[in-house]
């Protein structure tokens, strides 16, 4: 099972999904703080919904305000560099990227990208959670990096 | 008012415990901060909060000065309203406050940034996301005041003559004085360098 659990989470780094943010976030996590990784995710969740929401609004504008979706990304790609969520913070630089030069439709391809990589990170890493949980405290006796 | 007080127990029983205030505009920035430095803490969203919580904003503070125990502010560089940077100005610029120790942190190495916060009076410039090796070195600053007291205390001779007491007894007639601090921070400009420079 735990090798199950290790396999899951170096696919996830592998495949450039997670980086050693993640692992940083799992160093703090010990008996006092049992659950800090799932604590911090969660408020990533909550932070990134409205983020999203902003953004899409920002997005319905015409003409568009460069500099508030250059903000609001700059946000958003923080929060995703302080998980270690590599994709979603890779879409983030690129959109703040066509921010700066005004390409419009860039920053619409770009933030339905983004959108897709979010939901994905979110998926997979519910996965892992839900398979952790399962394994339980054994698994933070041996957990492997 | 949006102020998260951690751990901060036993922080109304004297001048011994270690106080830190986060400012961060991030939730989850304040959280992992938090984790990161294990130490008494309260975090705000904001630096007018930042101003509130210190008593200098000129309409109404949390506590009065006296009560006051911060021993050293840690804040993120980009923020709306008020950046990090005019926070540090702020705080350098108040008599009551300015010998207090503050850190910025920051997702862009902009060197030009650096070197401005630096000059302004900033004791260290830590790259987000923050890790654990950083806050090591935070460790150490503030704990350094108590395991090598002699040492700090010859730096301090050389440029300032009265012997300021440690870090961690730090009380509010003798905070650590901002020339002593620099000293400190000038024996890893290397390190800080590197690491700076090395980041993507």
């Amino acid at each position: 099972m735990q090798r199950q659990l290790a396999n899951m989470k170096q696919t996830l780094f592998d495949q450039g999904y997670l980086d050693e943010q993640f692992i940083q976030l799992e160093e703090l996590q010990d008996d006092a703080n049992p659950n800090f990784v799932e604590e911090v995710v969660t408020l990533y969740y909550r932070d990134s919904a409205r983020l999203i929401q902003n953004i899409e609004q920002a997005l319905e504008k015409s003409p568009l305000d460069f500099s508030k979706l250059e903000c609001l990304m700059h946000q958003f790609k923080g929060s995703s560099s302080s998980i270690g969520a590599k994709r979603v913070k890779s879409e983030c630089t690129q959109f703040k990227e066509h921010c700066r030069v005004g390409n419009a439709d860039g920053c619409k391809r770009t933030f339905q990208q983004l959108k897709k990589e979010y939901a994905t990170l979110r998926k997979k890493v519910e996965v892992y959670f839900q398979f952790a949980r399962q394994i339980g405290p054994v698994e933070k006796a041996c957990r492997s990096k | 008012m949006a102020v998260e007080d951690i751990g901060s127990g036993c922080s109304s029983s004297g001048d011994q415990e270690f106080h830190v205030l986060a400012v961060d505009d991030s939730i989850i920035d304040r959280k992992v901060i938090e984790r990161l430095l294990k130490i008494s803490l309260t975090a705000v969203e904001s630096g007018s909060r930042a101003l509130q919580y210190l008593g200098i904003d000129g309409e109404r503070s949390s506590l009065g000065f006296d009560e006051l125990k911060v021993n050293l502010i840690i804040t993120d560089y980009s923020m709306p309203g008020m950046t990090g940077y005019e926070l540090l100005k702020k705080i350098k610029g108040s008599t009551k406050l300015r010998k207090i120790p503050v850190v910025i942190m920051s997702s862009e190495n902009i060197l030009a940034r650096i070197d401005r916060c630096l000059e302004e009076g900033a004791e260290d410039f830590l790259m987000k996301p923050v890790q654990l090796s950083d806050v090591e070195r935070l460790r150490d600053f503030m704990l350094r005041g108590g395991e090598d007291r002699e040492v700090v205390g010859c730096k301090r001779k050389t440029r300032d003559d009265s012997c300021s007491s440690s870090v961690l007894s730090c009380d509010r007639d003798h905070p650590l004085s901002p020339i002593s601090v620099s000293a400190m921070a000038h024996c890893k400009p290397i390190s800080k360098r590197s690491r700076l420079l090395a980041t993507d």
